[in-house]
């Protein structure tokens, strides 16, 4: 058994984080591991990829194009953008909210309504499970409880390797005691959220 | 990071905490760096561990003081470790060239972490020629888990031939993940004893020429040590052979079938007897390995040395590129050569156009209120913007558009020189605080010595933030146990020679603007230093407090000064009426001072 997750999103929203909790409960499931991330000049604000590969006889920390099981977007243009990791039959799972860059606001470049790029997606592999992440989040308690909100979400995604309970441990070890509440509802509503898609 | 300080468990470790544990399985009593991606992480983490595991670490001044603090440890008994990133070992390559006559008494490692495909670098240099331009033996390790096993050969294989070892990695292995069983920890030496012998350590003519006499017999040593590596194995059995080294051997293993692979983890100096076995017999051997030709030309040489007729494909015959890292695919691609494992079809790119987005200056970035500063006190004219490597090259966008010239670790500065003689244009250079420490001073004092003429701004955000917030003299030391305060710049600036020097706070931006000016007009060398620490940092210490600006649509025109002009991610406009993103605000306060209107307010 291979499973590859490609992680995609913004720097700076938590994607190195989302892959570690990732990680550390494949090791607990006692399975390989081998990761890959981004760290340096990246992370400012940029478009940031981590890749999470877990099962038997794991070695490459990179995942060949077509080959990502799952794909787990930040934000709806960097999903789009790495559409070339997955093939027909793999599972995404993306937040809908834009974090717009700046070259838009100052007008050289243009950012597509969020519908046109979803159903973009969509048309490309229908397996979709789209959510307001930072809404659901904002609803648990705070907007940067979106991480836990996604993390819940692919918890629920058919053909996961990992248990919920798992998955929810795992993120429990990452996140401040004093925010652990809110966090717990947040990958709630995000397994919910997941679980409604009917993925 | 306690985690780290266990004695046996099963970790997923970044590649680089995975070589910080290996100091501390192999009993490392010394380490010195100069932060640099892809390496800078394992010196984030020593700031916490070594102290408590018995280790002595610092952040050297740059990477030639890095390795000469090692080196006199490891010539003193103490086992040591020096790091850095690939250009970092140029700077060092002065101390680096000699290390190796010298040698050392206990082991010491030199890691110089690579960067293909220039993720976070100025450059994708192959520093592994280095080990034998230095006359090293070199170890590259794959993944984490064998850097941690590699690190502490590596050791063992130092004190054996008395010489560094190189411990070069990439950043497919520096910043990978993977599971990682612990080992028992070692307590360090700390201290050992200066035992002189000067024939040896002083390398006065004739010494050097003993030594190096002395250098090229410990390389037949080590020669026959690689040959009896088990850092060098051959995996799977065929008449199509792969010979490769570091992270491509992962890619090969995953996804060749059918092949015979020498994998090769003791690179300097390659075994030659067992790449002579693993060509004989065989139909084609390819070599598969990141950037240059380095072990494709020692494959070739090898079998034209023994008489083997093999056909060997590699960069030489344009089977494989020169630039850039390798990946899955790339292997994939080979299957007119060799056997792949195929995978799902791709989805194609679908059509829809989407915005690029680079990396950019944080919201409330100091640097980017500086740029704007300098840009409105040059004027129309404008300048040559001489720049450095930081944080601040991103002010290569636009609408700053403020870096022009970059090169090197304080190059600005010795650049803004030869700018200065060379041209009638205007000068200015940028350079960080940590980098003016680390190369920025003497051109400083060449350029007051020569009497060049150009201004030179410090942009002091108080840390080393490009490679995550590392300490630097300006900002002074306060982790393991040593305290020292902060260098102060404008006594060194003054003691460098120069007359024009002048703090700021950028964001005052009307008063940047003034000072900027006058320094522009300076007839001669100024320097102005822009101080403000660096909010990513205060945030990280919890030591933000922010205030929130909002726009206030009755009195904002919609002229887009604050976003076409000032460009804060944190600005938008969407349609019509520009908007703060409330979560990325951090109330600089540099969009209001630049709207035209005061429609920017503070409202908490
Ligand atoms: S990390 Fe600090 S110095 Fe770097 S861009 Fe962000 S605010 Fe500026
Ligand atoms: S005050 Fe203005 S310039 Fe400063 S961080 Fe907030 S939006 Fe950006």
């Amino acid at each position: 058994m291979k499973y590859n997750i490609q992680l995609v999103g913004v720097g700076g929203q938590g994607v190195l984080l989302a892959s570690t909790v990732l990680g550390n409960a494949a090791v607990v499931e006692g399975l390989e591991v081998a990761m890959s991330e981004v760290h340096g000049m990246a992370q400012r604000g940029g478009s940031v990829q981590c890749s999470v590969r877990m099962g038997r006889e794991i070695l490459s920390p990179l995942i060949p194009m077509g080959a990502a099981d799952l794909l787990l977007g930040f934000e709806p243009v960097e999903t789009c953008r790495s559409l070339s990791m997955i093939n027909k039959d793999s599972q995404i799972v993306t937040n809908t909210t834009p974090v717009v860059p700046i070259s838009v606001s100052a007008g050289q470049d243009k950012y597509p309504a969020v519908d046109e790029v979803l159903s973009a997606i969509r048309e490309a592999n229908p397996n979709l499970i789209a959510m307001d992440a930072t809404a659901l989040a904002v609803k648990a308690g705070k907007a940067i409880a979106a991480n836990s909100v996604l993390i819940g979400a692919i918890s629920a995604v058919k053909g996961f390797p990992m248990s919920k309970d798992r998955m929810l441990e795992s993120l429990l070890e990452v996140v401040p005691a004093k925010a652990r509440d809110i966090n717990v509802r947040a990958f709630e509503l995000g397994y919910q959220e997941a679980k409604g898609a009917g993925l | 990071m306690d985690r780290l300080l266990a004695n046996s468990g099963r970790l997923l470790l970044l590649g680089n905490e995975a070589i910080a544990r290996g100091l501390i399985e192999a009993g490392v009593g010394v380490a010195a760096t100069y932060p640099g991606t892809p390496s800078s992480e394992v010196g984030s983490i020593l700031e916490e561990i070594a102290a408590p595991a018995g280790m002595y670490f610092e952040y050297s001044i740059n990477e030639k003081v890095a390795v000469e603090v090692a080196g006199a440890a490891a010539a003193s008994g103490v086992r040591s470790f020096a790091f850095m990133k690939h250009v970092g070992l140029n700077v060092a390559s002065d101390a680096f060239m000699t290390l190796s006559y010298t040698g050392v008494r206990a082991g010491m490692v030199i890691m110089t972490a690579d960067d293909p495909s220039c993720h976070s670098s100025q450059n994708e240099q192959d520093n592994r020629y280095y080990a034998k331009l230095g006359l090293y033996p070199m170890l590259e390790p794959s993944t984490p888990a064998e850097a941690r096993d590699m690190l502490v050969e590596a050791y063992r294989i130092s004190e054996l031939l008395q010489v560094p070892v190189l411990f070069r990695t990439t950043t497919r292995v520096n910043h990978a993940r993977g599971a990682v069983e612990l080992h028992k920890a070692f307590t360090p030496t700390r201290r050992g004893r200066f035992e002189k012998d000067p024939q040896r350590f002083v390398p006065v003519p004739a010494n050097a020429r003993l030594l190096r006499v002395e250098q090229l017999k410990r390389m037949e040593r080590a020669l026959r040590m690689s040959e009896g590596s088990t850092l060098n194995f051959v995996t799977g059995s065929s008449r199509v052979g792969v010979v490769t080294s570091g992270v491509t051997y992962t890619y090969a293993k995953e996804w060749l079938q059918d092949v015979e692979i020498l994998k090769l983890g003791f690179t300097n100096p390659v075994p030659e007897d067992k790449v002579r076995r693993f060509l004989e017999g065989k139909q084609r051997v390819v070599v598969l390995e990141e950037l240059e030709p380095y072990l494709e030309d020692e494959v070739r040489r090898i079998a034209q040395q023994y008489n083997i007729y093999v056909e060997v494909l590699g960069k030489h015959t344009k089977h494989l590129p020169r630039a850039f890292e390798f990946s899955p695919d790339l292997i994939i691609s080979l299957s007119s050569i060799l056997k792949v494992r195929e995978e799902k079809k791709p989805l194609p790119l679908p059509s829809i156009k989407l915005p690029s987005r680079p990396p950019v200056l944080c919201a409330g970035c100091p640097h980017r209120a500086t740029y704007y500063a300098v840009k409105k006190a040059v004027g129309k004219d404008g300048a040559i913007y001489s720049s450095d490597i930081g944080c601040y090259t991103l002010g290569i966008q636009p609408p700053m558009q403020t870096v022009d010239y970059v090169l090197c670790m304080g190059a600005s500065v010795g650049a803004a020189g030869g700018f200065s003689e060379a041209t009638e244009q205007k000068v200015v250079a940028f350079i960080g605080d940590s980098t003016f420490f680390h190369a920025g001073i003497p051109p400083l004092i060449n350029a007051a010595f020569n009497r060049h003429k150009f201004t030179l701004v410090i942009l002091d955000n108080r840390t080393t933030a490009m490679t995550g917030h590392q300490p630097n003299p300006g900002t002074g030391r306060e982790f393991g146990s040593v305290q020292s305060p902060p260098m102060p710049l404008e006594p060194l600036v003054r003691a460098c020679g120069v007359e024009f020097v002048h703090t700021v706070d950028p964001y005052n931006i009307k008063d940047t603007i003034e000072v900027m000016k006058e320094a522009v007009q300076y007839d001669g060398l100024s320097v102005v230093i822009s101080k403000h620490a660096c909010p990513l940092l205060k945030t990280k210490e919890g030591k933000l407090v922010p205030t929130r600006y909002e726009i206030d649509q009755e009195k904002c025109v919609r002229c887009y000064t604050c976003v076409s002009r000032f460009s804060c991610p944190a600005l938008s406009k969407e349609g019509g009426p520009v908007k703060i993103d409330a979560t990325m605000c951090i109330g600089c306060g540099g969009c209001a001072q630049v709207c035209p209107k005061q429609a920017i307010e503070v409202v908490r």
